[in-house]
């Protein structure tokens, strides 16, 4: 900004013109190396950011090829995890990552719809802001946080009051009644998924509340101009509208939930055994991670974990590249009827 | 008429229901920091910032690892910072919408999604694999890679609301492109960068997954980055899982800390993002 004006002094403090047009010319000169190595220092920096995740793929997959070697596909398909006999399988971390996901995406979608509903159409405009800080607070509390709540003050909780009553509704339902009942432990599967929910429910309504703001005021108005209700013009204009980004937004909360690792830990359970009975513990591909790591011993140990890990960056990855699409879709359609 | 009453409760049922799911979420919210307040105000005094995490039966406070912390998030915003920012840079400045720019773009939302305890693993392969031992230097790498692509996120987006009436005014000036990136585009954006470094603050300082392997813990004083290191998260984890009582009181004592910290850190970021548009 400054240089402009330095070389408008320059030209007229300088005696000699000739002086003076040598002077601009220099400057001119190093202005344009500075900004030759300052885009490169940028475009340095972009490769750097697309180099390392490269990396992490690459260290991953290396790190897992004892496993790969040793065990191929079986290590996906395989339950048996006995470090002592050198028994690796992943599918009990998988499954239970799998399953704790989907209960948090059950529970927190409409919860999700729900709120961001009441923020955009309902609440009147001065609690509008509070309502939504509170809601995105919830996202900003570390995970730890809800493990040690979940462990100390939920999961007895649940235990006592809420397990002992589903296990006498519940227990004759045709479906539900083997999944939904069990010996009341507090911790394990269930509890687990409760947990992601909560913690994913700001995620998703945060996306939620975007997309429905971006539906135009007038093709609301029309409805209403036609009589509709306040929850027919949502179902009916605003749902369909946002279609794809309601569901971009449902793929950034799941993948939330499948990586989310230290509230998982603390109440999961940790146990590699497959349970019908969602009371029952079980495991997750990071809790695995998170328990284990630090005690593997031997090669093929640490290798199975790094494997776990190059599963689960896979998974992130396409929930995250649906996403994507989704709301690339839903911005590409904006004003078309889909 | 019965259609339309049918409508009327239909409505006011959906609506009930969503004012219902919003009482849900705020009810866990109030429940989570409730708890945290009773159990963890207790163990808030002056020996929990004085002195040192103590061992079984011990009492003492958390100091080294508050510091440690302060140290690992140092270490991690200095790394990811500037990085950051330069790439948000060519993305907004210079790539001009290439392929290249859009793949870099995609992959940054790779990074920004990746779990962190897989980017724990990854530095446990590159950095403490290869130095043999855990350090507080892994831990503070570790945590760089998550303040990277919030950075590169943030800046991108913010420098993306500079009016291009600005840079051309700069360059009409004789200014050198570089200056006017620097000059009038960072100036005019600073408050919004500035809300995207205090975010991914707010999101590393509770961050345990990716120090469990790289930073692991430390209960003794230590300042040497080379060494393992002592942090709140790892120590409130290991507290909580321990058997002891007043470990746990010191688990919660410092759980009502680092949320609040964070808490408070969140609405500095909103106060600033209300006032970060350049275009104002």
């Amino acid at each position: 900004m400054s240089s402009g004006a330095e070389i408008a002094e320059a030209g007229i403090a300088a005696m000699d013109p000739a002086e003076a047009r040598a002077g601009v010319a220099r400057r001119l000169r190093r202005g344009r190396i500075i900004d030759r190595w300052f885009a490169r220092l940028t475009w340095l920096s972009g490769m750097a950011v697309l180099a390392l995740v490269l990396a992490i793929a690459g260290a991953l997959l290396v790190g897992a090829l004892p496993i790969i070697d040793r065990f191929g596909l079986d290590f996906l398909a395989s339950r048996h995890w006995n470090p002592v006999s050198e028994q690796f399988g992943a599918f009990t971390s998988i499954v239970g990552t799998l399953v704790t996901s989907a209960i948090a995406i059950v529970i927190a979608v409409p919860v999700s719809l729900g709120v961001s509903l009441f923020i955009t159409e309902l609440a009147p405009g001065w609690l509008k802001r509070p309502v939504g800080t509170a809601v995105e607070l919830l996202a900003a509390i570390p995970s730890i946080i809800y493990g040690m709540w979940g462990l100390f003050v939920f999961a007895p909780y649940f235990a006592d009051h809420v397990q002992p009553w589903m296990n006498d509704r519940l227990a004759g339902v045709p479906g539900l009644g083997s999944l939904l009942t069990g010996p009341p432990f507090g911790i394990g599967v269930l509890t687990a998924g409760l947990i992601l929910a909560i913690m994913i429910i700001p995620f998703i309504a945060a996306v939620m509340r975007d997309v429905f703001e971006a539906v135009p005021a007038v093709l609301k108005e029309s409805a209403y101009g036609l009589g509709a209700t306040t929850w027919e013009v949502f179902r009916t204009v605003t749902l369909r509208y946002t279609k794809a980004g309601i569901v971009g937004g449902v793929m950034l909360g799941l993948g939330r939930a499948l990586g989310e690792t230290m509230a998982v830990t603390f109440v999961i359970g940790n146990s590699h055994e497959l349970h019908a009975s969602l009371f029952m513990p079980g495991n997750t591909i990071s809790s695995t991670l998170a328990n284990e790591f630090n005690e593997a011993t031997g090669q093929m140990y640490t290798s199975a974990l790094i494997a776990l890990g190059l599963i689960l960056f896979f998974i992130t990855f396409l929930v995250l590249a649906v996403a994507r699409l989704m709301l690339l879709r839903m911005r590409a359609g904006e004003g078309k009827t889909s | 008429m019965k259609l339309y009453t049918r409508r009327r409760i239909v409505n006011a049922i959906a609506l009930t229901l969503s004012v219902a799911a919003t009482i849900f979420a705020l009810f866990w919210l109030g429940w989570l920091l409730w708890t945290l307040t009773s159990r963890g105000i207790q163990s808030i005094d002056l020996a929990m910032f004085t002195e040192r995490t103590p061992g079984p039966g011990d009492s003492g406070g958390l100091a080294n690892a508050i510091v440690g912390s302060l140290m690992l998030t140092g270490l991690g915003v200095a790394v990811g910072t500037p990085l950051g920012i330069l790439a948000g840079t060519y993305l907004a400045e210079y790539s001009g919408g290439s392929r290249l720019a859009t793949s870099v773009r995609f992959v940054n939302d790779i990074l920004l999604s990746a779990p962190s305890i897989v980017l724990g693993v990854f530095i446990y392969e590159l950095v403490v694999l290869r130095s043999g031992h855990f350090s507080g230097w892994a831990g503070g790498l570790a945590l760089a890679l998550i303040v990277i692509p919030i950075v590169v996120r943030t800046t991108e987006d913010i420098l993306r609301l500079v009016p291009a009436s600005l840079r051309e005014a700069a360059a009409a000036l004789g200014a050198p492109y570089w200056r006017v990136v620097v000059s009038v585009v960072y100036r005019s954006a600073r408050v919004g960068m500035l809300t995207g470094v205090l975010l991914a603050i707010a999101r590393i300082s509770g961050e345990t997954a990716p120090l469990l392997f790289t930073a692991l813990n430390n209960q003794f004083w230590s300042l040497d980055m080379g060494q393992p290191m002592a942090n709140l998260p790892v120590v409130i984890f290991q507290y909580a899982m321990g058997p002891y009582a007043d470990w746990h009181d010191l688990a919660w004592g410092g759980a009502l800390l680092i949320t609040f910290s964070i808490l408070l850190l969140s609405i500095i970021v909103r106060i600033l993002g209300r006032t970060s548009n350049p275009g104002n």
